[in-house]
């Protein structure tokens, strides 16, 4: 094995040479020695990754303590934030501009605010998302876990940080004459739906981030276009209102736009079923299924190449 | 045969080399060796975004992307070149060589965690890094991060649980008040240094490497993590030691892989290579 050639002190190749004994891979095999960093099957990268759930969870919430826990506050800013960020647009689109955009000033209010919520849920699923594998490399240079655990992580933590800002939703909905009812337990099924949708996209960008970290400076643009196209300051349905058919639904069947739409008619009074597109159950459904199993395919097929500098 | 035959000369060889508690080797020594870690002509290659060349301006790397040259903007790094080696069950494997020579990007690819460009490594079982410094946060506070690396490790909920006390125990954090339930950027680098290597240290491992553990905290601790890394060495297959400290590789290791600009440039008995490596470093 180890010929030390003395005189010069160099080289040495401890393989053994085929005319010697068995090659690597048949001493490999031999011994039932697998390869290092080879990409499991689907079902058994699944089961592994069902293994890491408690690591998956715990990660999330650390990231989310860690975030304020400089703050002399604390924990509080969880819910104040989001607070805040509803008074800045009840002050704006209120007070100041009386804007209602073709619906009851009571009804627009809480529609603008739980859009603004359910729209930042995806946002910054999918920012996070794209520095899942990029931002964390020294995570995954250094300790084995299946790679889908990270952007998992972190919508599960853009979860746990929409479920603070629920409260403010409620407090909203509340302030304008929307109370709690049976109906509001539509959110659940919502809520899980968009999670599914969410964690998909992060899985699919984060594949893509890995590769280009450029994306994570494009993305904010990307977002902001389809925010803007989304229905989350006005109502489809009215700002479209005269424009063909087909158009309307072309906007309405866009994801964003159907679990925001979703999110309201569970939570506001005066939101009725009519302005909701035909079939919106089964094409949130659609949307949170191809999506999710989509990505996470997509994100497993690369598995065995994170981590590449 | 031929290859047998060699095999058992190196066993005789490393028996005489006189390092320490080799058990299982020597136990083995008569029957087959167990191979746990076999690299086949392994090569590691770094791809560097925006380093092309030494300017940094937006114009230059515009430039480079508009040429559209080969990978445009993307620089490599080749660290590991044609690395050939097989590892057996008890070895205690000492890597040495300079500064940059590819030690750690070995150790590296042998866990799994960088993909080789070229060649194959086979494993027994999954080969762990020492280390988990990375999962760590520094905003969190101690308590949250011996959890936190656990499970990061892939201890299960469980034995994070069993093991919390001797990990805070071992790491002695708590020797000079309650400093476990503080944020961890409260520390001072020799007790963040402790804890990461306590967290570290709590599991046990088939395949283990070690890069440059050892060299943390006071006198104390570093006697007792000396004591903990022989502990691994016997539940463990297989030890790997990244270190420029010669007398920890003498008494550790009972094998040496010596690499220089990423190419294995001796391997053998601890002896051997380090007497020439010695030579060459102008010891």
């Amino acid at each position: 094995m180890s010929h030390i050639t003395h005189d010069g002190g160099v080289a040495v190749s401890a393989m053994p040479s085929p005319d010697e004994g068995p090659t690597a891979a048949q001493l490999a095999a031999a011994h039932g020695l697998a390869v290092s960093g080879a990409r499991p099957s689907l079902p058994e990268y699944v089961r592994q990754l069902w293994g890491r759930r408690h690591f998956v969870l715990a990660f999330s919430q650390a990231k989310l303590t860690a975030q304020y826990s400089q703050a002399k506050l604390g924990q509080l800013w969880q819910v104040a934030t989001p607070l805040l960020n509803a008074g800045v647009y009840y002050f704006i689109f209120g007070v100041i501009l009386h804007a209602s955009r073709g619906l009851p000033q009571d009804v627009y209010i809480p529609f603008l605010v739980t859009g603004v919520f359910v729209f930042t849920f995806t946002q910054s699923s999918v920012m996070s998302g794209v520095r899942a594998i990029s931002g964390n490399l020294g995570l995954v240079r250094a300790l084995h876990f299946p790679r889908a655990a990270l952007p998992i992580s972190f919508s599960l933590q853009q979860l746990q940080q929409l479920l603070f800002s629920m409260i403010v939703m409620f407090v909203v909905a509340i302030g304008f004459g929307s109370y709690p009812s049976p109906g509001w337990l539509l959110i659940v099924p919502v809520l899980l739906l968009q999670f599914l949708f969410n964690t998909g996209l992060a899985l699919i960008v984060a594949r893509m981030g890995a590769k280009t970290p450029d994306l994570a400076q494009l993305m904010p643009f990307i977002l902001r276009t389809w925010m803007y196209t989304s229905g989350v300051m006005f109502s489809i349905n009215k700002m479209m209102e005269g424009r063909s058919e087909i158009a309307v639904r072309l906007l309405q069947v866009n994801p964003a736009a159907v679990y925001m739409d979703l999110m309201r008619y569970a939570l506001i009074d005066g939101y009725g079923a009519s302005n909701l597109p035909p079939h919106v159950w089964a094409i949130a459904l659609f949307w949170a299924v191809a999506v999710f199993v989509g990505g996470f395919v997509y994100f497993w097929k690369a598995e065995e190449r994170y981590g590449r500098g | 045969m031929a290859e047998q035959n060699a095999e058992r000369d190196t066993e005789q060889s490393v028996a005489q080399d006189g390092a320490q508690d080799i058990g299982q080797a020597a136990g083995a020594g008569a029957g087959e060796r167990r191979p746990t870690v076999i690299a086949d002509d392994l090569h590691i290659v770094y791809r560097v975004n925006g380093a092309k060349t030494g300017k940094g301006s937006a114009t230059a790397a515009l430039s480079r992307i508009l040429k559209r040259g080969e990978g445009s903007g993307v620089r490599k790094v080749h660290a590991v070149r044609g690395v050939s080696f097989v590892a057996y069950r008890g070895e205690a494997i000492g890597l040495i060589g300079s500064n940059g020579s590819g030690k750690s990007t070995l150790l590296r690819a042998i866990a799994g965690l960088l993909p080789a460009e070229k060649g194959k490594v086979y494993t027994d079982g999954q080969p762990s890094l020492l280390g988990v410094n990375a999962a760590l946060m520094n905003d969190l506070t101690g308590e949250r991060n011996v959890i936190l690396g656990g499970l990061a490790m892939g201890m299960s909920r469980e034995q994070v649980k069993e093991r919390y006390q001797d990990i805070v125990d071992f790491s002695g954090i708590n020797e000079k008040g309650d400093f476990i339930t503080l944020p961890m950027r409260t520390y001072s680098s020799g007790m963040a240094a402790r804890l990461r290597f306590s967290i570290a240290a709590a599991k046990d491992h088939d395949v283990l490497m070690i890069d440059e553990a050892l060299a943390t905290g006071d006198r104390k601790f570093q006697k007792r993590s000396e004591e903990r890394i022989r502990e691994l060495r016997k539940e463990a297959g297989t030890v790997f030691l990244v270190s420029h400290n010669n007398k920890s590789i003498r008494d550790t290791c009972n094998r040496v892989l010596w690499l220089e600009r990423g190419e294995l440039r001796m391997d053998g008995p601890t002896e051997e290579v380090l007497k020439e490596y010695e030579k060459f470093t102008g010891k």
